[in-house]
């Protein structure tokens, strides 16, 4: 399956068109070329995936060299790419969602002037993404995993001439550059233990090496995956990341990039499973940053912000069941999510050009009538990120929920917790919806009149996307309605078994009529909650921010995290290096080199006033050096 | 007492006493005057030496030409040595340089000991030692080329005072 | 002949009563003639030796050394006549020192 490698070809072509040519060309040739990069991509690995259907179960693990890239001593890394169940499951996300999202830019991104630059950088980062997932060994994994990092960067401040853009830019790489820290010890201690780095062998050799230093492993490559999914406490990056065009909120920050956490947690399973209590804790840190973000994102007023709060908390879902060993639940979850949040973001982005860049929620409303198309495609991403039946996002919160039950630790309270946030999420995305779309009009007689509905280059990749965020979730139907409905189990689950161990612990995610019934509720109540504050009832919420504006506060800030960051590392750091740079580089170490010409200058000073002028002394000198030589002369050298 | 000595006493003391006397003496000419009495001592030095030649070049031009062209200049500058009697700024030197001085005889006489006893091994020395003769045959046909550059650097010599003693206004 | 060392007593003897009177008196007729002083006693001393050594090149040291003395006498009188039209009265070598520092 050697032409798998084109998937990472051809967007790589495409970036390097429009990076270099880009200026010369017609907008429409730009857009073109991006998008027809993406399709390619994305043909080439729908190709993969059907002839993957047709192999046996038993050999769905194909890996295909190019060259041999780093080889010293008995070390050996290959650029190599590894087709599986899992690879081609991420491949089709990447380039599907990725294919949409590309042709929805060429709308959104019509009036920008860095029209090329931004395609340049949008193919790169699908290169990027598909090099990370397709990966056949740490190495390469590694190299991916920092592309996407610099993709990410150059997309967040993309418009780069504003400062809180550029802020925000360094604030992602900054922080995903702790969590690197902790992965790329993780890969060199992989490389130093077990000597090689290709999945195939480390998963071999992992097993007798002890558990302590699986652990130690593991450990590192979660503070990896936590700094790139944003989960607490190395999440403060993205909400911040805002600040990048919307289509980079879709693709990156909500359907790919910081998926690649959960992605990296599946992947190095028989890791992780060495070392249980690693995952434990990824469980535990899932759960936290979901309670947390989806709290957060109750007060949220700017409505990309609210989608990025969100994604912290699915994601923390997602790691929630990665930690209680259902694979393949979550990443199920993560396909769904893929679908329905960048449709979310999408709709944002929809609602922003038509009220020329407005995202505070405060200042919409009443806009059902004006955009309908919008409307309905964030309604259908609504209802399956709330979990509503029969959508996407049902079945795979469900099973995240049941996988959450069945954990080998503290399963009750952390289903429980799932349940809440299940409730939060319905209750903030529906305000987000009500706020937008409901009501009267908050915004000004001018704004009103200019509100349209988007091009159909926008709303048409939405409603492929709304009908992903329908459909796709019947492709992990549990075993018991799969059985009646297309008579097979678990669909999704068995074909990653052929891959990964789809679950661990012993953990198969069996969902009983209750939980499912638990789940669907919880989504209800939280619909109906918001339909109570902002529909219904309006003043409901006014009165409990007076109430409790002590919570209020601490919900707005974002529980002072940011805040405390600031105070323990930025304000030391800064501290720190006005230090160096004042004490040490101009004190010490130009004063050292000034010293020196100065102490030659005095020195050269002192010695110049040997010369008086006067002959006579001159003459003195001279005999007295005389009387010198005559005595070395006559007394030393017999 | 062999002659020798007796000659060596009286001139030694004669060139050590006139050459105290030019370094202290405060009139310029009188100074003038004590150095060629002190050529004159040490030119009978050296005829107790057998360098007639060199004894008689000494009178001739050392005491003969070069001191009365000293005192050419003295009398024309008519330098009466008032300048000793203003204030000397660098007195520290004077004890210094009388100090180093007298470091200086005392290294060489210690230093050479070995000079001052009688020579053991024959000094003979054959009959036309340090005629004129000798000394003429030992320029041309061993030292020919100094005794060329010693041209030369009288020429220099006399080109340097030509220029050194023009006045300015005749260009 | 005597023991050459007595010879390079009174040698040394003039030189350093030479050397100190340069370094003393401010005059400088008197300072050429206190260097002349000491090229004297040089000549001593080479003759001297060259009579204990019965070589003849000592004395051929002492004409080239004769005729130098005599060169530098003629240029530095001339020097001190030239320096002496600049000023009146007598010459004080400590105030020729322009080339301080």
């Amino acid at each position: 399956m050697g032409y798998a490698w084109l998937a990472i070809g051809f967007p790589l072509l495409g970036s390097l068109i429009n990076g270099i040519f880009g200026r010369f060309l017609p907008k429409k040739a730009v857009g073109w070329t991006a998008c027809f990069a993406v399709g390619a991509s994305f043909a080439v690995s729908a190709l993969v995936f059907a002839q993957m259907l047709v192999m046996p179960e038993t050999s769905r693990h194909v890996v295909s060299a190019l060259y041999t890239w780093l080889e010293a001593g008995g070390f050996r890394a290959d650029m190599a790419i590894l087709i599986d169940a899992l690879s081609v499951t991420m491949m089709l996300v990447v380039t599907g969602v990725g294919l949409l999202i590309h042709i929805y830019s060429v709308g959104y991104m019509g009036g920008d002037t860095g029209f090329s630059r931004f395609f340049a950088y949008m193919n790169l980062f699908v290169a990027s993404m598909l090099l990370l997932v397709m990966a056949e060994n740490f190495v390469v994994l590694f190299i991916g995993w920092e592309l996407v990092g610099i993709c990410s960067y150059l997309l967040i401040s993309f418009w780069y001439e504003k400062p809180s853009a550029a802020a925000a830019g360094r604030k992602a790489f900054i922080t995903t550059r702790i969590g690197d820290v902790g992965f790329t010890l993780g890969v060199v201690l992989i490389a130093a233990v077990l000597g090689t780095v290709s999945y195939d062998a480390v998963f071999g050799r992992i097993i007798g090496v002890g558990s302590d230093m699986a652990a130690a492993i593991a450990l590192l490559l979660l503070i990896g995956a936590i700094g790139k999914s944003a989960q607490l406490p190395l999440h403060v990056w993205l909400p911040d990341a805002m600040e990048g065009p919307t289509p980079v909120s879709a693709l990156i920050h909500a359907a790919t990039m910081v998926t690649a956490g959960v992605y990296l947690i599946v992947r190095a399973a028989p890791i992780f499973v060495q070392a249980p209590w690693v995952l434990a804790l990824a469980a535990g840190i899932g759960a936290a940053t979901a309670l947390f973000a989806s709290s957060v994102a109750l007060v949220e007023n700017d409505i990309k912000r609210v989608l990025a709060y969100s994604t912290i908390s699915q994601i923390g879902l997602m790691f929630l069941a990665v930690g209680a060993g259902a694979f393949a639940a979550g990443m199920f979850h993560l396909v769904t999510h893929a679908f329905f949040k960048s449709l979310l973001f999408l709709g944002a982005g929809s609602v922003m050009h038509a009220l020329s860049g407005n995202t505070s929620l405060n200042k919409m409303g009443g806009l059902a009538k004006k955009m309908r198309a919008t409307y309905a495609a964030m309604v259908i991403g609504a209802l399956a990120m709330a979990g509503i039946f029969p959508l996407s996002g049902f079945f795979s919160k469900e099973a995240l929920l049941a996988g959450a039950f069945h954990a080998p630790f503290f399963g009750r309270i952390v289903y429980a917790a799932g349940l809440a946030v299940s409730v939060m999420t319905a209750f903030y995305i529906f305000r987000l919806i009500y706020k937008t779309f409901h009501g009267e009009s908050r915004m000004s007689e001018e704004g009103w009149r200019h509100a349209h509905e988007s091009p159909i280059s926008m709303t048409a990749p939405m409603s492929l996307l709304a009908l992903g965020a329908v459909c796709v979730g019947w492709i992990g139907l549990p075993s018991r309605i799969g059985q009646v409905v297309i008579a097979s189990n678990n669909a999704f689950e068995e074909f990653l078994r052929g891959s990964v161990s789809a679950v661990a612990f012993g953990n198969e995610a069996v969902s009983q009529w209750w939980m499912a019934a638990a789940a669907l509720g919880a989504g209800l109540l939280g619909i109906f909650a918001a339909w109570c504050c902002f529909i219904r009832f309006r003043g409901i919420a006014s009165v409990f921010v007076r109430k409790l504006s002590g919570v209020y506060q601490m919900l707005v800030s974002g529980f002072w995290i940011d805040q405390a960051y600031d105070r323990v590392f930025i304000r030391s750091g800064r501290a720190l290096a006005g230090f160096m740079a004042r004490q040490v580089d101009i004190g010490i170490i130009d004063g050292a080199v000034n010293g020196i010409a100065g102490c030659v200058g005095s020195v050269s000073g002192m010695l110049s006033r040997v010369q008086t002028g006067y002959m006579r002394s001159y003459a003195l000198a001279v005999l007295a050096g005389a009387v010198v030589i005559a005595g070395y002369a006559l007394f030393i050298l017999k | 007492m062999t002659a020798e000595l007796a000659v060596f006493i009286t001139m030694g003391a004669a060139a050590a006493v006139t050459a105290s006397a030019v370094v202290l003496s405060k009139n310029t000419v009188h100074a003038v005057i004590y150095l060629v009495m002190n050529l004159f001592s040490i030119a009978v030095l050296y005829l107790a030496l057998s360098a007639q030649m060199v004894a008689f070049l000494q009178i001739i031009i050392y005491a003969g030409a070069i001191m009365v062209l000293f005192l050419f200049t003295v009398m024309m500058l008519n330098m009466t040595g008032a300048v000793e009697a203003a204030e000397d700024r660098l007195l520290k030197q004077k004890p210094l340089a009388a100090a180093l001085g007298l470091m200086l005889i005392a290294e060489v006489v210690m230093g050479t000991v070995g000079l001052f006893s009688k020579p053991s091994g024959s000094m003979a020395i054959e009959d036309g030692f340090g005629s004129a003769g000798e000394v003429g045959s030992r320029l041309f046909f061993g030292y020919m080329l100094p005794f060329e550059v010693t041209s030369i650097l009288l020429l220099a010599a006399i080109v340097g005072s030509v220029v050194l003693a023009r006045k300015k206004d005749e260009e | 002949m005597l023991p050459v060392g007595y010879y390079i007593a009174l040698s040394s003897f003039m030189f350093a009563v030479g050397a100190v009177g340069v370094i003393v008196r401010r005059n400088p007729i008197i300072m050429l003639m206190c260097i002349e002083l000491m090229l004297n006693a040089g000549n001593l001393a080479l003759i001297a030796f060259s009579r204990w050594n019965a070589s003849m090149d000592g004395h051929v040291f002492v004409f080239v050394v004769i005729t130098a003395a005599a060169a530098e006498a003629a240029v530095g009188l001339g020097i001190i006549v030239a320096v002496f039209r600049q000023k009146s009265g007598d010459i004080d070598m400590d105030s020729l020192s322009e080339m301080k520092g």
